[in-house]
Order: structure tokens, then sequence, then C-alpha cells
């Protein structure tokens, strides 16, 4: 008995340990963001905030165009969000409760999908927006976003768990079409789950760098591009890319922080069966 | 285009069925088109997308990479293997195939491990569950760019809190940026932080899948939590680990924005796309970058990114079969 509560304790430390290791990075971004550039030279380094703060949140203003960034990201992350709810919605009902040839063939390809590295068609997808002449446009962003195999997956998963096929019989006898049943039984029963999804979705679509990076101008950036070229652009100014990073990160990260029970539930549910 | 089409055949046939529900032969003739037609119009905004915005572009960049092809110029030339017969003399193409292997493994073997072990200690009955599953999963929801840029900050050479540390033990500083493999290490701790969490959560999320009544033998049984582990645990999960090993592996093989921004962060900008002015960890999808978007040369960029595709298929094929037999061995 002594042993296993020896057990217990070394569990709880190991957690906590582990849990400070992911926490302290962003603490400490956030003391050197409240700081002034000589505090990075301390010996011991600085381990509380200083009152800094505003100031350096003033000169992030002045570098990049941070507000522009701030509305494209909302702009973007918003609409890819919802587009995603919903067209994911939309094939996860297909999937789930309705009938047709290929079903489980056309599932597994979409499955599939999400192991293709489509990073490596990144030449060909620049080529084809500086054709149709989305470049530096949110455009660029938005609609190769506008839904993912991961939110059908997602979704076809929760549907075909939480949507009573009763119900849709019930639906067709009283003579509703598909989009009928669609929209009066699947959305509503759907609600929590897509809420779940759009909230991952909006985080991803917030973090993404890579294309926003290749396809975008540093005059009409996104959030991650904007931080990018704040602590690029100048010698080593940690302050002031740390201050970028914790005004365009820890928005985010406390909205998880707050809704975190319900999207870490639908990462695991999500990750089932994968 | 793709966004409209789920609503147009399905709107159509429900409006009548319902206003009509006399005539048989005309609303049973939509009823059938509506069940026929419904579902494929539904999945196929997806597949429409994904055909034009992921496979399309993925497939047409074999197509350019036999060209002389740039930004700049309206004429291609087609080249026949020519890129290939550059890119596979080029020293630098191997060094960032080096160091893409050595950032990979260093950065996936140590996290998966840690975060099957994790989701071991995570898969009991503990209190503040939510509290260390929100911690855990911290680090993901940060940005890859707040990622490099903190840690950049915490692995500088003369004021960096790690080197600090080390000091302390006495240790002398560490320039991290500078050399090959102590930049490989810093890149992958970054790689770690962010994704360790996110994977022990898709574990645990598979452990609790595991009866119960296996464990509670096991423990009658006198196995420790160890060998409960290795012996239970890791052959029930070993889907999610084939699948976890497989994802790791493509993500590794595509690491991009660490080396990126790490430069960046460290050496101003100009070692940027070189991944350090040595390219000491300059990795495959940085140079395809530094190719394509520095350079514009679109033709020998594909070239790199279609061998690059070759290199993702061979290492999560070995992976797999790795996997498998190892969850054999453990049988």
């Amino acid at each position: 008995m002594k042993g296993s509560t020896a057990a217990r304790r070394l569990t709880y430390l190991t957690l906590l340990a582990v849990a400070f290791f992911s926490a302290f990075p962003l603490y400490f971004s956030v003391v050197v963001a409240s700081r002034h550039n000589s505090a990075l030279a301390q010996v011991p380094p600085p381990l509380i905030p200083g009152g800094n703060f505003f100031a350096n949140v003033a000169r992030v203003f002045d570098t990049v165009p941070f507000t522009l960034a701030l509305l494209n990201s909302v702009l973007v992350s918003g609409s890819i969000a919802l587009s995603v709810m919903f067209f994911s919605t939309l094939a996860g009902f297909a999937f789930a409760k309705l009938r047709f040839r290929g079903r489980n063939a056309l599932l597994v390809l979409t499955i599939a999908t999400m192991m293709v590295p489509v990073q490596l068609g990144i030449i060909p997808l620049y080529m084809l927006m500086v054709k149709i002449e989305w470049t530096g446009t949110m455009y660029a962003l938005i609609v190769p976003s506008l839904v993912s195999a991961f939110g059908v997956f997602f979704m076809t998963q929760y549907l075909s768990r939480a949507l009573p096929t009763e119900l849709l019989e019930a639906g067709r006898v009283d003579g509703c079409s598909t989009w009928g049943l669609f929209w009066h039984v699947v959305i509503p029963t759907a609600r929590p789950a897509a809420a779940v999804l759009g909230m991952l979705t909006f985080m991803t679509a917030w973090n993404d760098y890579f294309w926003p990076l290749v396809v975008l101008t540093p005059e009409n950036p996104t959030v991650q591009v904007a931080l990018s070229s704040l602590a690029s652009g100048y010698v080593n100014d940690y302050v002031l890319g740390l201050t970028g990073t914790a005004l365009g990160t820890l928005p985010l990260i406390l909205v998880f922080v707050l809704l975190g029970k319900q999207i870490i539930g639908g990462i695991m549910q999500g990750a089932v069966k994968g | 285009m793709a966004t409209r089409a789920p609503d147009r055949p399905a709107a159509p046939a429900g409006v009548p069925t319902r206003r009509h529900p006399r005539r048989p032969g005309w609303s049973a003739r939509l009823h059938r088109i509506d069940v026929a037609v419904s579902p494929y119009a539904y999945i196929a905004p997806f597949f429409l997308l994904f055909s034009a915005f992921g496979l399309f572009p993925l497939l047409y960049t074999a197509w350019v990479s036999l060209h002389e092809w740039t930004l700049l110029s309206d004429t291609q030339t087609f080249i026949g293997a020519e890129n290939y017969a550059t890119l596979l003399t080029d020293p630098y193409f191997w060094n960032a195939t080096f160091n893409t292997l050595s950032i990979g493994i260093i950065s996936t073997v140590p996290q998966l491990v840690l975060a099957i072990w994790l989701a071991h200690l995570l898969n009991r009955p503990l209190r503040a569950q939510t509290f260390f599953r929100i911690t855990l999963l911290l680090p993901n929801v940060t940005s890859v760019v707040a990622v490099v840029v903190i840690f950049s900050q915490l692995f500088g050479r003369d004021f960096g809190l790690i080197n600090w540390v080390l000091g302390l033990f006495g240790a002398g500083a560490i320039d991290w940026a500078a050399g090959t493999a102590t930049s490989h290490v810093a890149i992958s701790v970054m790689i770690m932080w962010r994704w360790t969490g996110y994977n022990a959560l898709i574990y645990l999320a598979a452990m609790q899948a595991v009866p119960r009544e296996l464990y509670e033998a096991a423990t009658i049984d006198g196995a420790s939590g160890l060998t409960q582990l290795r012996r239970i645990t890791v052959p029930m999960i070993r889907p999610t680990i084939v699948f976890t090993v497989i994802v790791s592996t493509i993500g590794a093989m595509q690491i991009l924005a660490e080396p990126l921004l790490f430069a960046a962060t460290t050496s101003g900008s100009g070692g940027m796309v070189t991944g350090g002015p040595d390219r000491q960890f300059q990795t495959l999808a940085l140079y395809v970058y530094e190719h394509g978007f520095t350079n514009f040369d679109f033709g020998y960029a594909s070239a790199a990114s279609w061998v690059m595709f070759v290199f993702v298929v061979i290492a999560a094929g070995v992976n797999y079969l790795f996997t498998r037999r190892m969850g054999g061995e453990i049988r």
C-alpha cells in the first residue's frame, strides 16, 4: 500500500513538472515582453513581469501594420471556421446517415487525404494563385481551406453516434427532403460538435504560417506573418518580437484555457478511430 | 464555385415534395432524384476543393519539374531530367537531406516515447485531470512563430535562460544556433515542446478504450506499471501508434518554419532561407523554399519537391513496417 502512495506522488510530481515546462516558456515571454531591452542582459534573468508592456506594444504597432494583421487574421480564421463547420456537417451527415454507392470507399479516401503531404505542391499552388491574381489577398488563404478532411471525419464520427436514425426516418415520413432533414434535424444535433470543430479550425487557421508567408506581402499580412517580420527584421530585438508574440497568441491561449475542456474532448474524440 | 454546389440539387427537390404529397408520380420521381443525388452533392465540396488545391498542385509539380520554369519568364522549356541531375549532384541538397533526417529523428523518437509515458500516467484516476490536460496542450495552441521566437530567446548564446541554467552547473555558454548538432537539438526541442502533449492526448484517448479488466488481471498477477505499459497498453493501442508514427514522419520530413525562423531570429535575416550561415540546419523543405521563393526557380524547386515526396513515401513506409514489427515483438 505504501508503495502505491509513493507511486501516486511520483505521478503527480512528474505531471506537475510537465505542466511547468509547458507553461513556463509562455510565462517567460510575457516577462520579457513587459521589460526593457536592457533587462535581457541581467544575471540572473528577470522572472517577474515589469512595467514596460504598453510601451513595447506601442512599438509593435509602430513597426508593423499590426491592426491590419489582426483584422486579416480574424477575417481569415473566422471565415474558414464557419465554412468548415458548415461543409463538414453536410458531408458528415452524408457519410454517417445517407446510403449511397461507394460510401465506405469515399470515406476511407477522405481520411487518406489527411496523409497526403500537400505542402509539396506549394509551387504549382502559388503559380495558380498568381494566375488567378489572388496573391497578396485573403482569398488565397480562405478558399483552399473552406473544408477539411479532418472536419469531415470528425463530424462523420459524431453524427453517426449522436444522430438517431429514427429521427431522420420520422422526418422522411413527414415529407422532408434530404436538405430539409439537414436543416431541421442534423444542424441542431450537430451544434455542440460543430462548435468544437469551429474552435479547433479557428486556432489552426490563426496559427498557420507557411502558406500565408509565401502568398501574402508584409504590407498586408496576417498576425503570424507580421510576427515573423517583427522577429526577423531587426538585430535580435527579442523584446519587440516577444511583445508581438504575446499580443498575437495570448488572446487565443486565454480562450483555449477557458474552453479547454471541450476542445480537448474534441481532439480526443477525433483521435479515437485514427 | 465549390461553395455553392451542395444546396443546388437538393433544394428544388425538397420544396415540391412537401407541396404536392398527393401526386405520387411527380413527387416520387423528385424524391428518388433527391435521395440519389444529395449524398454526392454533400460530399462534393471536399473532393472538389481537395482536387483543385491539394492533389492537382502536387501532381503538377512533377510536370513543372521537367521544365526550365521561372516566375519571370513567359516561356517554359522542356529539359527532361536535367533539374534532377543538377539536384542530385548538389551537395547542399544532400546536406539538407541529412539535416532533415537528423532533426526528424531527434525530435520524433523521444517525443513519441515521452507521449506514451505521459498518456500512461494520465490514464488513471487523478485529481486535476482537466488542469493537466490543458497545460499539456498549451504548447500546441501556441503558433509556430511564437514558439520559435520564445525559444530563440531561451537558447540565446549570451543571455539565454538555458545557458544560464547550464552555467549554474558549471557548463560554458553554448552557441546553440552555430553548431550542427546543437542547432538540431534546439530545433528538435521546439518541435517536441509543441507536439508531445498533443500526441499524449491522442494516446490517452486510445488507452481509455482498452478494457479495464486486462489491467486488473495483470495487477492481481503482480505486474508492475511499466510491465503493464509494455505488455498490455502498447500492444492494445498499436494502431494508434502506427498512425501517429506515420503522421509524425510525414510532418518531420517537411519541417520548415522552425529552421526558417530560428535562423531569422538568431542571425538576422541574412541566413534565413539557408538555415544558418553554414547551412547547418537547412532542411529539405527550406531548400525547396530557397529555390522556389527567393530564386523563383520553379522548375528546380519542383524537382526538389518531387524527390522530397519520394523520400516522404519511403520514410513513412519504412516506419510503418518498423512500427508493426516492433508491436509484434512485444507480443
